[in-house]
């Protein structure tokens, strides 16, 4: 029995290793790629044979071909005005029918559950040529046109927030309002300084959208290249007839990308437990 | 008593003189009955849409059920010697501004009645004396018991915009020639339920085209979402058991995927697993195999590439998401089984899985909408090859993918929207199933 137990006992840590490596390989190669001083994405073996930082160097100095420096400075800045507009978008949507009972309450939740059952992008070939007819399909405009693509109807993802201002007691309000609190002071003084976990987790989540979305951004810029996003540069750099030279270019920026995501999920991770645990326990 | 009485009609037979004119000049029954900002405002309103409508809607409303029909013209100027050209007319455009001109009046019928409704409601209000809000109140009452109007007008202006007159405007297509095929790109008009007709139709190309990518959808959601969630609940069950070691690390490896961006980690597998990619230089370098792995050229392979691919990109979310449930499954459940001789496989089918899919069921059926729509998977892995010569759908396409290729590649506007409203029917199927089920599990009492 004890002998039998052990031979399980092995066998499911050299399962766990061997899935593990599974899972981290293509990570660690990524990494690995990234400091590759061989050219081109054919390799014969999985180490580098030599190493150097110069793909991260090319990759923020280079600004002829693939201007990804520029490409980062655009996102950042969508990202930024993204963040500040979605924020404020689902926390008061969020807000209002979490608390407030008004007339079109059932309707707009009925709606945004169909809303929801259309394929995102299905919308998306309308989406520019609204866009073009409000004139922002072009030049520097196209800034604005991402920053309204990505935000502007994230009152429709109020599912999460909803859950966590749905746990904070009604009795709170109640003493405010005995108090002579109006609707707007119990939003501001009383739910926001509640709900950090829930502000942070909507906050990194509306930021991290437009660094991992390169669909949308496909369509809108086009061929605009100075307002590129980072995830279309990436998308290019894999390309035909750049994926020789520039393959280990693309590693170094994914793990530029990646790692203020992956600190961004590690963050998200505690505050997503605490936001669905809810926000006054007992 | 009072909110029953005030109905449109009501305002219209019962209302006084002041109630009556607002059906025309409207805002009158709030400028002459105490609400007099109120009131200039709506009649600012009316004013700027009978200007909008004069100067360019009911053209605009005139032209939606013909979409134009003079295409450009060679005209030659007679004074500059010289061919020009006349601008034609755009149907994409006519059809725009036809639907934005729509929702412009929908809006305007609904502050119609809205206002008729609140003149009305002043003039009761006056007539049994009860005290009407003055324009001070009303402002305060925006931050009190109206604050769903202050904070929610935005975000549905970005939704109306952004959301509901593009899907209004791409459902309307689905009703029109708009395609590359025959040169409709310009100039299109309506051709009823023509599409739908050729989507659904077996004997025709675009129609075999759907019924196969249909079928391979389905068959994609289910197996996706069924092997995610057992495999990913096997893991997280060895994991999780009493005696193995170092869990965290374990844990740390698997959900370390989880943060690397999804589109990046998808590239990478896309790269790796080409012909000459690392996967088959290394296996062939090692003498393990002869030739390349055909992992996107083939079929069948590409199909079970995906699935796999997406098992690497799944199976974390499923250990972080349902971690904590399986840690409160009941321990006497288990005891008693033991008591009765079950092994460890029947404890998982008999008592675990029936446990975890009681609990996790809404979950479940998230996970397989999210299936049928996941285009990053797909799209970033394969684009949807190989494909046959002549489709337009390749064999790993779901609906959502080649949806996209329909619309942003190959400019079949008509037949992409199809098959976007034809993805909403399949899901709305599932939801609706959803919806039921999870009514019936309130209902119904707790597990065992």
């Amino acid at each position: 029995m004890e002998a039998k137990k052990r031979i399980v006992n092995i066998f499911v840590h050299i399962l766990l290793a061997v899935l593990a490596f599974i899972w981290v390989t293509p990570i660690l190669w990524i990494v690995l790629t990234s400091f590759r001083a061989e050219k081109g994405s054919y390799v014969s073996t999985f180490f580098p044979k030599s190493y150097t930082l110069g793909n991260y160097v090319r990759l923020f100095t280079n600004r002829n071909v693939l201007n990804f420096p520029r490409m980062f400075g655009n996102t950042l800045v969508i990202a930024i005005f993204t963040c500040l507009i979605s924020t404020f978008f689902v926390l008061s949507v969020s807000y209002c029918l979490s608390r407030l009972r008004f007339k079109l309450r059932k309707a707009y939740m009925n709606m945004a559950m169909i809303l929801g059952l259309f394929p995102g992008f299905m919308s998306m070939v309308a989406v520019y040529y609204i866009l073009r007819a409000l004139g922002l399909a072009d030049g520097a405009m196209i800034r604005v046109a991402l920053v309204l693509v990505y935000s502007a109807t994230t009152g429709l993802q109020f599912t999460i927030a909803k859950g966590f201002f749905d746990t904070i007691p009604r009795s709170i309000d109640e003493a405010a309002i005995i108090d002579g609190a109006t609707q707007w002071q119990l939003f501001t003084r009383i739910t926001i300084p509640l709900s950090k976990p829930i502000i942070v987790y909507t906050i990194l989540t509306s930021f991290t959208a437009p660094w991992i979305d390169f669909i949308f951004a496909k369509v809108i810029c086009r061929a605009n290249s100075d307002y590129y996003t980072v995830a279309i540069g990436l998308w290019n750099m894999l390309e035909k007839e750049y994926i020789h030279e520039w393959y280990t270019s693309f590693a170094a920026g994914a793990v530029c990308v990646s790692i203020p995501i992956a600190i961004i999920f590690i963050f998200l991770q505690r505050y997503y437990v605490e936001g669905m645990a809810g926000a006054v326990k007992g | 008593m009072k909110e029953e009485r005030i109905t449109t009609k009501n305002a219209l037979t019962h209302g006084n003189v002041y109630t009556k004119a607002s059906a025309l000049v409207m805002g009158l029954g709030c400028i002459m009955q105490k609400q007099v900002v109120k009131g200039v405002m709506i009649l600012v309103l009316e004013a700027f849409y009978i200007v909008f409508m004069l100067r360019t809607g009911i053209g605009q409303l005139a032209a939606l059920p013909g979409l134009g029909s003079a295409g450009q013209e060679k005209v030659w100027n007679e004074a500059k010697q010289v061919y020009e050209y006349t601008a034609g007319d755009n149907s994409l455009l006519i059809l725009l501004y036809g639907i934005v001109t729509l929702f412009v009046t929908g809006g305007f019928i609904l502050l119609w009645v809205i206002q008729l409704r609140q003149a009305y409601a002043l003039q009761i209000s006056l007539e049994e004396g009860i005290h009407v809000k003055t324009l001070s109140e009303d402002i305060e009452s925006l931050l009190n018991s109206n604050l769903h109007l202050t904070l929610m007008s935005l975000p549905m202006l970005g939704i109306l915009v952004f959301s509901i007159i593009p899907l209004a405007y791409m459902i309307s297509m689905a009703f029109t020639s708009y395609s590359k095929e025959g040169d409709h790109l310009i100039l299109f008009d309506w051709i009823g339920f023509k599409n739908f007709g050729r989507v659904l139709n077996l004997g025709g190309s675009i129609g075999r085209q759907f019924w196969s990518v249909l079928a391979w959808t389905i068959v994609w959601a289910i197996v996706a979402t069924v092997l995610n969630y057992i495999l990913g609940m096997m893991l997280a069950m060895l994991i999780n058991r009493k005696e193995t070691k170092a869990k965290a690390f374990w844990r740390f490896c698997f959900v370390l995927s989880v943060a690397v961006p999804q589109f990046v980690s998808l590239l990478i597998m896309r790269t790796m697993l080409q012909q000459q990619g690392a996967v088959n230089v290394i296996l062939q370098n090692m003498g393990w195999i002869d030739s390349p792995l055909p992992f996107f050229q083939n079929a069948m392979w590409a199909r079970i590439t995906v699935i796999i691919v997406n098992l690497w990109v799944g199976i974390p979310y499923t250990i972080l998401q349902i971690t904590g449930i399986l840690q409160n499954i009941p321990g006497e459940l288990y005891e008693a089984a033991k008591m009765d001789g079950a092994g460890p496989a029947t404890i998982f089918w008999k008592i675990t899985l029936p446990y975890m899919l009681f609990v996790t069921a809404p979950y479940l059926i998230t996970q397989f909408t999210g299936n049928i729509n996941n285009f990053n998977v797909i799209y970033l892995l394969t684009k949807g090859d190989p494909t046959s010569v002549g489709d337009t759908a390749g064999k790993t396409d779901l609906l959502v993918t080649w949806l996209y290729k329909l619309t942003v590649d190959q400019q079949y506007f008509n037949i992409g929207a199809v098959i976007g409203i034809l993805t909403f029917v399949v899901l709305a199927i599932v939801a609706l199933v959803t919806y039921r089920n999870s009514a019936s599990y309130k209902n119904e009492e707790a597990f065992m």
